[in-house]
């Protein structure tokens, strides 16, 4: 893992100076209705290089990225491959253009096996035309052995890993010798060491000459891996710069546009215990876990994705068993079978995924808020719509979603106002303990704030919260305790007072002693909450 | 398949007929009002109207068909696979489908066969067979949402399973001589009127099936784990427990069915019923059911149900053979899944070439759609 | 950290191909199940082996294989055709007519039965991928188009053996070195299909589709063209055990092969071919074909109930899925415990 001296627009490629960019992007708009997706974009990515691009959600970076794959294709502008003007109409066509992508969620074949995957499109042939499995296999051993990966090339996709999944779509993409590769959030679901490895690669594919655009949200990764940085805001780009020339407070003003304050959670009077966990147990997924929460408290469950945290809401929420450990409420042990037990005890869980999980997007707000409830609120069976009605007010009053009456279907609204109503749906329930996890992710800043000020408020009211989340400014403003979790083992807990964010991340590592390397944290440090004042400190284009 | 009244929705949003309650309940907001009522007219009126025109033609072809008689012939014979309808249409919306109906209401008609022609006496006999047909169902529905088989190869197994066990019960033969109070039964008409005794058994049920469908939260439920399974689950909605109840309601009613159909037919043999799961299926999708789950009406069945029954009445009076009914059936059940999809289409061909000014701005947030 | 990091991925390669292998042993269980169960019916039947009665079971079962090897294809993809036996009765009956009418050389009259069930194949192809008509309904209705036209054609009459050029089911009982000619068939049929399913694009695009459309769809693939493909095929295939179902039989009715469709995907499933798509091969849709022939054959040698076969099909169906389910279900579990540790 040696990092060359500074390849990007300096680097040794030949003809960099004279040659035209790999990609050149000229004037590039994108509407979806009435929304502009992307506004009249123009940047270039170059050979040998690694681009980083960055913004909010909703920025249109996934745009940008879907019309290079040939998934979109721009209502105005120019795409230049090598300088020369090139239609990608579909994704055929971009493979064509050996412009590979590797999208966030792989998409392999579960059912056929690794070499199969990587050589789907267009499989070595042996005598007649036949497909030659040998040669497949030969040669995606082969590949893989070239970015120092060990799989077993035979085997099925089924039951791999995220990371291993990820790393046969960037097999694939070299596979078809690509001269553009880009990664779509490629770290999501990646552990440490997972990105440090997948990190290890993308510099070597790289220095062979491909361009590559690296979409993140991560700016530590974005410093860690880029040579030069992209920043889109609202559609539009916003600047360009060489990545070292930048500093994260630089990208965090371009993407966001304005200050931003994080809400800190209120002081609350801590109550009694609630909930408390013993040496719970999910084989497989985490072990060993207790913890307490009392009311008023907002305990925080921080890690690396996959580390756990996710799995123990399931456990406490009845979605999944406990294969060991105990878990009570109130002093008294509890067991639940499924969500509907654990709702009628006092527990709410507002899931990670919002559109699969939270929300039925063609249901009215009204529908969505009282569905848990149903049974309790009308136990004769028949349902009245203006209690309905009059229930879910209250709700969207009090959480103020921005709507235009609660009978509007959920699919309707902003991302923010879907999570507000997934939160009223849950507090409909007149919770004790309330699960929220990753309750801001995908959301504007502003819901964002709205959504702590509405979490330090229930708290204020006496219910317990468990706050999951994997941006550590929030979890470090909003939490109580912190108990944090490194492969499915609690590693710290952590008061309030005491905590940093080297604490959290140390713990969330693993590590016992001090690394001796900058750690790849796969979290945003971001710091949000007091920007620099400094202007302008790059090339604006 | 989304937004099956694919006729004339407007400016591509979802179409917010398909909320449950939307046939029920009449009293609501102005607003949610006014979206629901054309909404739910899409469909079913045009089903309504084909309906009226079938009616017409069929007057037009024969002085017969406005007859009393000819409407208690036509109706009753249509009511087995009305009164299977019903549950099948609230597996559907759950996403499921149960193509074991037709041999379940033969097994039911065997066993009962048997039972009298052994002496058992038909009060014993018909709880009996409704005994098996809701363990039948109950045997579905674990395998769907116990064991997690795919509905269509369970049923597909039941299907020849209980076809098999009804040609174990009776074999070859047919059981005929029931006694005339249960033939009449099934096709005698509530004395001085046209209205075949079934047809009130239909009507209750269809009553029943609507309001629990759209009035009560079980309903509710039905539709919300046909649209999103995960989020109902994570809402505390047993899936499970709700789609082996489906089932198993859909056992029993077939059961039902099979012995109106032994009364019907004054006769109880192993084969009764075969075919007739195309007919149920035909008769839900045609009422506006989506196949893939999530939406549809009670109401759109029931008015199928006779949109198909006159249907067969015509061709019968045109002098068509069951066979060639059959054919109509298969075309009108691939028909009505095509026809929302064309029209769907047509539809956004036809927006793609209004389009030349932009449309108007700034109805959703920037951003939150394309992510 | 580096040492599991290398531990891992072989530790998942041993374990996945211990998956692999049970999936890979559905052909092997059932081939000892089908030993097995001859040895028990000869030991009471000792009619049951001989070298006659092996032929007629074997030469049954090469027409429903020939049938399900086309139906793998369709579920392979996802999908399932319901029309099959519907497509065998109504080439049977074509094939039948036109010879009866003798409007055509024999050859001829076969060419035109296949023919004919490639069309029908492709008439549901187009339903399906055209006006986007989920398999399950299209074919559910071209089940009773397929019959209302072999009622049509039939027009109230039946083709009796009679009918037909002298020696015509002859060819039934044909055989090669002791083996019938329908089963050298049914073995070219499976082994030039199984070829195509693993060394052709297309036939890999049967199980990518299958597998994951989605991702089929992005690196290029035109799933609707390869479902048209799988139905044409399997259409192609039930003209073939049509044009055969003729020969055997002689006699044909408007209802002829009424009810096979169950025998057809019971065949397919029981040969581990699953119904969620992209798994499962043709060999093993044979070799079912192969074992419900073996009951059905037996049940009669026994003297055991004939109806009792539609219950065993179906229980053998149920008994097959349930157990896909439950295996499939367990090997979950185990790569969810095995992808923290």
């Amino acid at each position: 893992m040696t990092l060359l001296p500074a390849p990007g627009a300096a680097s040794g490629e030949p003809g960099t100076e004279s040659a035209p960019p790999r990609v050149e992007l000229r004037g590039v708009s994108k509407r979806f209705g009435p929304t502009a997706a992307l506004s009249d974009v123009s940047m270039d990515l170059r050979a040998g290089e690694i681009h980083a691009l960055v913004g909010e959600n909703g920025a249109g970076k996934s745009t940008l990225v879907k019309i290079l794959a040939g998934v979109h294709v721009p209502d105005a502008g120019t795409i230049l491959l090598d300088g020369t003007p090139t239609q990608i109409t579909d994704p055929m066509s971009a493979r064509a253009h050996r412009v590979a992508v590797v999208h966030q969620e792989p998409r392999l074949f579960p059912d056929l096996s690794v070499a199969e995957n990587v050589f789907l499109a267009s499989p070595p042939r042996g005598r007649l035309g036949a497909i030659s499995w040998r040669e497949m296999r030969r040669a995606a051993a082969a590949l893989f052995a070239q970015l120092d990966v060990r799989l077993d090339v035979s085997a099925p996709v089924r039951g791999l890993s995220m990371a291993d999944q990820q790393l046969i779509e960037i097999a694939k993409a070299l596979s078809m010798d690509a001269r553009v590769l880009i990664l779509d959030e490629p770290t999501a679901s990646l552990s440490a060491h997972e990105v440090e490895r997948l990190f290890t690669i993308v510099r070597r594919t790289r220095d062979s000459g491909v361009a590559i655009l690296f979409v993140s949200h991560r700016l530590d990764e974005v410093f860690a891996l880029s040579d030069r940085a992209t920043v889109f805001r609202d559609g539009r780009h916003v600047i360009t710069a060489v990545t070292r020339d930048l500093t994260p407070s630089d990208l965090i003003r371009h993407m966001v546009g304005r200050a931003v304050t994080l809400f800190p959670k209120g002081q609350a009077a801590i109550g009694d215990v609630l909930l408390e966990v013993r040496g719970l147990t999910r084989a497989g997924e985490f072990r060993d876990v207790s913890f307490t929460v009392r009311a008023g408290e907002i305990l925080g469950l921080s890690g690396l994705v996959g580390a756990g945290r996710t799995e123990i809401a399931r456990v406490l929420f009845g979605i999944a068993q406990p294969t060991a450990g105990e878990i009570c409420l109130d002093g008294r042990p509890v067991h639940f079978a499924t969500p509907s037990t654990a709702l009628g005890a006092g527990i709410a869980y507002v899931p990670e995924d919002r559109h699969q999980d939270g929300l039925i997007m063609d249901f009215s707000i009204a529908d969505n808020v009282t569905l848990p409830i149903l049974p309790r609120l009308f136990p004769r069976l028949f349902v009245r719509r203006s209690t309905e009605r009059t229930l879910a007010r209250s709700y969207t009053d009090q959480l103020r979603v921005r709507t235009t009456g609660v009978d509007q279907l959920v699919q309707a609204l902003s991302g923010g106002n879907q999570q507000k109503v997934v939160i009223a749906k849950w507090l409909a329930t007149r919770p004790r303990v309330l699960i929220l996890d990753e309750p801001t992710r995908g959301v504007d800043i502003g819901a964002k704030v709205e959504v702590h000020r509405i979490m330090s408020d229930l708290a204020a009211s006496g219910l317990g919260i468990i706050l999951i989340s994997s941006e550590l400014p929030e979890i470090l403003a909003m939490s109580d305790r912190i108990l944090v979790l490194h492969e499915g083992r609690v590693t710290a807990e952590i008061a309030r007072g005491d905590a940093t964010e080297e604490r959290i991340m140390f713990a969330a590592t693993g590590q016992v002693e001090p690394p001796d390397a900058p750690l790849p944290t796969g979290l945003a440090f971001a710091q949000i909450a007091s920007p620099p004042a400094s202007s302008e400190a790059s090339d604006v284009r | 398949m989304t937004g099956l009244p694919g006729f004339a929705t407007d400016s591509g949003a979802t179409d917010p007929g398909a909320t449950p309650g939307g046939g029920a309940q009449p009293v609501g907001e102005r607003r949610s009002a006014l979206q629901r009522i054309p909404a739910l007219l899409r469909w079913e009126s045009l089903l309504l109207l084909i309906l009226a025109l079938l009616v017409v033609e069929g007057a037009r072809l024969s002085k017969f068909f406005l007859t009393g008689s000819n409407f208690s012939n036509l109706v009753s014979a249509e009511m087995e696979v009305a009164i299977v309808a019903l549950p099948m249409t609230l597996i559907i919306i759950t996403g499921e489908i149960d193509l074991s109906v037709e041999s379940m209401i033969g097994l039911s008609g065997a066993i009962l066969g048997w039972l009298w022609s052994v002496g058992i006496p038909l009060q014993v006999g018909i709880p009996v067979v409704l005994v098996v047909g809701a363990l039948g169902g109950l045997l579905n529905g674990l395998l769907v949402a116990r064991v997690g088989v795919p509905s269509l190869v369970v049923t597909l197994g039941t299907l020849a399973l209980f076809r098999g066990l009804a040609n174990v019960v009776l074999g070859p033969n047919a059981i005929s001589d029931f006694p005339p109070g249960f033939t009449a039964f099934g096709f005698d008409n509530i004395p001085g009127t046209p209205v075949p005794w079934t047809l009130i058994v239909f009507a209750v049920l269809g009553v029943v099936f609507w309001l629990v469908a759209h009035g009560t939260w079980i309903g509710r439920q039905v539709f919300a784990v046909g649209k999103n399974k995960d989020a109902a689950r994570y809402a505390g909605i047993r899936v499970g427990r709700l789609k082996t109840a489906l089932f198993l309601v859909s056992g029993l009613i077939a059961a039902f069915a099979g012995v109106i159909l032994t009364a019907r037919f004054s006769s109880a043999r192993s084969d009764n019923g075969t075919g007739l799961t195309l007919v149920v299926v035909t008769i839900v999708l045609l009422g506006g059911v989506d196949i893939n789950g999530g939406k549809g009406t009670i109401p759109g069945v029931i008015i199928a149900v006779f949109t198909l029954s006159v249907l067969q009445s015509s061709l019968r009076l045109a002098g068509v053979s069951s066979e060639y009914q059959a054919v109509a059936v298969g075309l009108l059940l691939i028909g009505s899944v095509t026809a929302p999809y064309l029209a769907r289409q047509t539809r956004l061909l036809a927006d793609r070439a209004r389009r030349g000014r932009p449309p108007p701005a700034g109805s959703i947030a920037p951003g939150e759609v394309v992510g | 950290m580096s040492a599991e990091l290398v531990a891992r991925p072989a530790g998942r390669g041993v374990a996945a191909r211990a998956a692999s292998a049970v999936g890979r042993s559905r052909e092997l269980t059932l081939s000892g199940v089908m030993v097995l169960l001859c040895l028990v019916v000869a030991f009471q039947a000792p009619h049951f082996m001989s070298l006659s009665n092996m032929s007629q079971v074997t030469t049954l079962a090469a027409i429903i294989a020939i049938a399900a090897v086309g139906e793998a294809m369709v579920i392979i993809t996802k999908n399932v055709d319901l029309s099959v036996e519907s497509t065998i009765g109504l080439v049977a009956f074509v094939v039948a007519d036109v010879l009866r009418q003798k409007a055509l050389p024999i050859p001829a009259a076969w060419l035109v039965g296949v023919g004919l069930g490639l069309a029908l194949g492709m008439a549901n192809g187009l339903i399906i991928t055209l006006l986007r008509v989920p398999s399950l309904v299209a074919t559910l209705g071209t089940l009773s188009i397929f019959r209302g036209l072999d009622f049509f054609v039939a027009g109230g009459h039946e083709v009796n053996l009679a009918d037909l050029p002298a020696g015509y089911s002859n060819a039934a009982s044909q055989a090669f070195f002791g083996v019938p000619l329908f089963v050298i068939l049914a073995v070219v049929v499976v082994v030039v299909v199984a070829l195509i399913l693993r060394l052709t694009p297309f036939g890999r695009q049967l199980y990518a589709v299958g597998s994951n459309a989605e991702a089929a769809t992005i690196i290029g693939i035109r799933s609707r063209l390869v479902i048209f493909g799988a139905f044409a095929g399997a259409g192609l295939l039930a003209g073939v055990a049509g044009v055969l179902w003729g020969i055997e039989f002689g006699t044909i009715y408007a209802t002829s092969a009424s009810g096979v469709a169950l025998q057809i995907i019971a065949a397919v499933v029981v040969g581990g071919v699953t119904i969620a798509g992209g798994s499962g091969t043709v060999v093993g849709a044979a070799l079912g074909a192969l074992f419900l022939g073996l009951i059905n054959n037996a049940l009669l040698l026994l003297q055991m109930p004939q109806e009792l076969l539609q219950v065993i099909y179906g229980a053998v169906i149920l008994v097959a899925v349930s157990a896909d389910a439950i295996i499939a279900r367990r090997e979950r579990r185990v790569a969810a415990e095995r992808a923290l540790r």
